[in-house]
């Protein structure tokens, strides 16, 4: 089996948010919608302050809420761990939207453009009617996924074939691969690590894992 | 700007609200119809409303939803959705229901306040279902939506029951009423106290605070005490339709606030911070939390 994941280390993300940026560059979201972003979150008092880059997005859970919500089967999950959705199903009734935990999902009713209504050229050519007035979210870069096979690629090795948000990353804090594949760079690297899942007592099981140490015996 | 405290959820409005009040209230009134000893002209006009709640809600749904010429995929998930379920099961509760009234009730009026009462166990799992929402996922919210659609469809019925031609038996729903009002009030406090225990949004916790008031007077004193007083006097049709009034009202005021306004989401948290540089972790960060 495959299972699609994604591990961010907190100890190397800087919040330089240029995932976010390679994201929106990458899949043509509307302003106001991100399907990557990178929170920043500071806790305590000076002088013993602490601060915390956390990229957020789909967590392409393995019971993942918004699939057992959707009525429409728009969403679903694939074999791979990845969790879809198919505009032309999808109903827009927001259901999947208030069903996860984690706020990744974006319903966009109108067309909206970074300069006002009028498209740029870039835009123009990359705006998708279907995605509009449907529920919309990070895909984990799915057609670069799908081509991996096509082309004897390895995603989470070959940038081709890899997440636009983990090719971007400045400090190399995302890392993508098969967690299933104790040989896969993500796999060892949370064998090596201690890490938590966000909101894991929901039991969602989400993909996405947190690095916060290095195992004491490291 | 970023949010990381749990903020108020915009994909569900007053549209959404509209099909758990008029879905709950008009299931309430199809159920109390068949079970109460009315003649087949009374069941006519309550089961005609009944269905006409429950049909508003369902427009009101269809107003919220962002594809509507596509409704129909509604119902393609039935073995997982509580959405898909509530609207297969809404085409029985209205084909029950018309044939219910054109013979005026008897063992088809059965069978629709069945669908009624499955219909609005629907609409409860529904929100439980959101696991996004701390104030909608709690498990006690089931028999808290259970025992209001209840409450406001007997108090609907009993508004009704004030005027010469509802022909509905006051007295049998003032006994009703007493029940579910006191049900309701209980499954209220108990919801409320899994909340506390569980954890929720502050924000979302004021919120259904500053509702506690008018929940306690208007929906469980003011019904008993109204209902109490109509068991010995003249006027007892009106006193109990007042009382109706105030448990069909907050029942509305308690969904209203409870999907639109009290509807918080997760926000974000981390159970520690990492370590970074020459120092250890750090805490858990779990920002607008109760």
């Amino acid at each position: 089996m495959t299972r699609y994941v994604m591990a961010a280390d907190l100890r190397r993300c800087v919040g330089c948010q240029t995932c976010t940026a390679a994201c929106r560059q990458a899949n043509a979201t509307p302003p106001g919608v991100q399907w990557r972003t990178v929170l920043d979150m500071e806790t305590g008092e000076f002088p013993e302050v602490k601060r915390a880059f956390v990229p957020v997005g789909c967590m392409h859970c393995s019971e993942p809420p918004c699939m057992e919500v959707c009525p429409s089967t728009a969403t679903r999950k694939r074999d791979d761990g990845l969790v879809t959705i198919d505009y032309e199903l999808c109903i827009g009734c927001g259901y999947c939207a208030v069903a996860c935990p984690y706020q990744a999902r974006h319903i966009v009713h109108r067309a909206t453009f970074a300069y006002g209504a009028q498209a740029t050229q870039s835009e123009a050519v990359r705006f998708d009617q279907k995605r509009l007035s449907v529920a919309t979210k990070c895909t984990f870069c799915r057609e670069r996924i799908d081509e991996a096979k096509e082309r004897g690629l390895k995603p989470g090795v070959d940038p081709d074939v890899t997440p636009a948000c983990v090719n971007s990353c400045i400090a190399g804090a995302l890392t993508f691969g098969d967690r299933d594949d104790p040989e896969s760079a993500v796999s060892r690297l949370l064998a090596e690590t201690l890490h938590f899942r966000m909101h894991e007592e929901l039991g969602t099981d989400p993909g996405m894992y947190y690095i916060w140490d290095r195992k004491s015996d490291q | 700007m970023i949010r990381i405290a749990p903020w108020l959820q915009t994909n569900w409005d007053w549209r959404a609200a509209g099909n758990f009040i008029c879905g709950g209230t008009g299931a309430g009134v199809l159920i109390f119809a068949a079970i109460a000893p009315v003649p087949g002209s009374a069941y006519r006009l309550l089961a005609t409303i009944g269905m006409a709640f429950v049909a508003t809600g369902l427009f009101c749904v269809w107003l919220e939803i962002g594809r509507p010429f596509r409704a129909i995929n509604v119902f393609r998930q039935p073995q997982m959705s509580w959405m898909s379920r509530e609207s297969l099961v809404a085409p029985l509760l209205f084909a029950s229901g018309i044939a219910a009234t054109w013979l005026g009730g008897g063992a088809l009026g059965w069978i629709a306040a069945v669908f009624a009462a499955a219909f609005l166990y629907c609409q409860a799992r529904m929100l439980r279902a959101a696991k996004g929402i701390p104030t909608w996922r709690a498990p006690r919210i089931v028999p808290l939506m259970l025992f209001t659609g209840l409450a406001e469809g007997t108090g609907l019925m009993l508004m009704l029951a004030a005027f010469p031609s509802g022909n509905a038996p006051s007295g049998w729903l003032q006994g009703i009423l007493i029940v579910l009002v006191v049900a309701r009030g209980l499954a209220w406090h108990f919801y409320r106290v899994q909340l506390e225990g569980n954890g929720v949004p502050s924000r979302a916790f004021d919120v259904l605070r500053a509702i506690h008031t008018p929940m306690s007077v208007l929906g469980l004193w003011g019904p008993l005490l109204l209902l109490l007083i109509a068991s010995s006097f003249a006027a007892a049709t009106w006193i109990a339709a007042i009382a109706g009034l105030c448990a069909l009202g907050s029942g509305w005021l308690l969904k209203f606030t409870v999907i639109t306004r009290a509807a918080y989401n997760q926000g974000f948290a981390v159970p520690r911070l990492p370590v970074r540089g020459a120092g250890g972790p750090g805490p858990a960060v779990k920002p607008g939390w109760h």
